[in-house]
């Protein structure tokens, strides 16, 4: 037993190195397409390095963002990026290196060195054994109509932060359909054998998207995992040339993309009126209001994702029918 | 058994570690896309060895979603972003 | 339980072998097309010993099924991009090795 417990402190300081080397590579590398790839990387360590943490649902959430789509949408804005800028070629720097003055170079410095030691301050004054908020939750689960912990937390006793981080999404997609795009340079032709992959992928994505959650209320999941699950699955059938109808036009994306914050408000309200609290379901009923709420949220949070992701692509099909 | 587990889990992270110069490298944009490719792999093994030291099934899961995403970026990549290899002839 | 046990292990040492074939011929191949080739032993043969070793371990049928389904994906992805990379590379003109 005590040489498991070494091999797991080496497999650890392996990980914690290899990250922060990473992240040093990533930042000081010229080449966007490497800086890219190497935040793949980082994002699948990162992942490995919260289960090691014993945060399943964060590596969970790392792994459905950092794998599918923050990949796909780093490559889709590079692309952009070199339509905008022909000279700009895979080994080419972006931006000259820019130079410091020999001052500032002395003044970041310091900064930096202020910060570290504050922040190693503020770390090391901590309780090395804080209970926190566990406890609490631990006593209340019963009456949260979930078994999980964390989704008890997320949707029944702070409710809110979810009601505002939907209301966040939907911000963020309005800004970016409130700015121009630009015209998107991605080739039309279709492959074979992408399409037979998509036709076999598609279906297990949407299925896992259920699965995560349905999951959630007793385990590691939830309806920010199943969204995102959503939207690769929407991105994948953009990528692969299909014809998707037009996205800001349809009243039905709209409808999608709204359907969550709609009902969080909703049920907020109800709930103030009925119960004098914002988001206090009874507790009967708690169980299937979670259910409720995890699944119009799960549809916004997939549409949103893949609006954000077509983003632009919107303006090249509406420029298209104009010429015609 | 659960030396094992470990051990191999550390072995394929430095097998990882060593892929890791094919992205510095490159040489073309595809060699990186590549390498990146190998990692996803390796991350999913990594994680189910995890999941059988920790007994925790919810790992399982997120090996899961890496395999069900693992084309996503290089789809991604080949119908959207493959930049002028820099080897390119014509 | 002790066959069961034994077995994994070499099923467990297959696949770590098949990953270390792997990342060398990810850093020893020469050009694009062979690394492909370098790519898919870890891909099929190392996730796949080592998904066979950990299901001989699994509690349940679901559970080995789970690992079975990852596995069968994993397949999925890496021969769907080995031939989209290998495509690209060619429509691209990216070279092939010489001799």
């Amino acid at each position: 037993m005590e040489a498991v417990g070494l091999w797991q402190s080496a497999f650890d300081l392996m990980l914690g190195f290899s990250l922060f080397g990473l992240a040093w590579r990533m930042l000081f590398c010229a080449d966007l397409f490497k800086s890219i790839v190497l935040f793949i990387t980082f994002g699948l360590l990162m992942a490995i390095a919260w289960v090691r943490l014993e945060a399943p649902d964060v590596a969970l959430a790392e792994a459905t963002i950092g794998a599918g789509l923050t990949g796909a949408l780093l490559m889709s804005a590079f692309a952009k990026l070199r339509t905008l800028d022909n000279s700009l070629k895979s080994g080419q720097p972006l931006l000259p290196r820019p130079r410091l003055h020999v001052i500032n170079f002395w003044i970041a410095l310091l900064f930096t060195v202020l910060l570290t030691g504050g922040l190693a301050y503020a770390v090391l004054s901590l309780p090395s054994h804080s209970p926190g908020l566990s406890d609490a939750v631990m006593s209340q689960l019963d009456s949260s109509g979930v078994t999980h912990p964390v989704t008890a937390v997320l949707l029944n006793f702070r409710g809110y932060d979810t009601l505002l981080e939907m209301a966040v999404l939907l911000l963020s997609i309005q800004s970016v359909w409130s700015m121009a795009g630009m015209s998107d340079a991605g080739e039309v032709h279709t492959s074979p054998v992408l399409n037979v992959l998509i036709q076999l992928l598609s279906p297990v994505l949407i299925l896992v998207s259920a699965y995560l959650l349905w999951v959630g209320a007793h385990a590691p999941g939830g309806a920010f995992q199943a969204g995102s699950i959503l939207g690769a699955a929407g991105v994948l059938l953009v990528l692969s040339g299909r014809p998707l109808f037009n996205l800001k036009k349809s009243w039905l994306i709209r409808l999608m993309l709204v359907a969550g914050p709609a009902a969080f408000i909703a049920l907020a309200t109800l709930t103030l009126i009925n119960e004098g609290q914002l988001l206090k379901y009874p507790v009967a009923n708690a169980a299937n209001y979670i259910l409720l709420l995890e699944t119009l949220a799960t549809v916004s949070i997939g549409t949103t994702l893949l609006a954000l992701f077509v983003g632009s692509q919107t303006e090249a099909v509406q420029q298209d029918q104009s010429h015609q | 058994m659960q030396n094992l587990y470990i051990i191999l889990a550390l072995f394929l992270l430095l097998n990882l570690l060593a892929g890791m110069w094919r992205i510095l490298k490159g040489p073309a944009a595809a060699d990186r896309m590549l390498a990146s490719q190998l990692f996803g792999t390796t991350a999913v093994a990594i994680l189910l060895l995890l999941a059988q030291i920790e007994s925790l099934m919810a790992l399982r899961d997120v090996a899961l979603v890496f395999a069900l995403l693992a084309a996503i970026t290089a789809i991604a990549f080949v119908r959207r972003n493959w930049p002028q290899e820099p080897d390119d002839a014509g | 339980m002790m066959l069961a046990d034994i077995l994994t292990i070499i099923l467990l040492l297959g696949g770590a072998f098949f990953f270390l074939a792997g990342t060398i011929g990810l850093l020893r191949f020469p050009d694009v097309y062979t690394r492909l080739h370098a790519l898919t032993k870890a891909d099929n043969v190392g996730l796949g010993l080592i998904v066979t070793g950990l299901a001989i371990q699994a509690q349940s049928w679901a559970a080995a099924g789970k690992l079975i389904l990852i596995w069968l994906l994993v397949l999925l992805a890496g021969a769907g991009v080995s031939y989209l990379i290998a495509n690209g590379a060619l429509a691209r003109g990216v070279a092939f090795w010489k001799r």
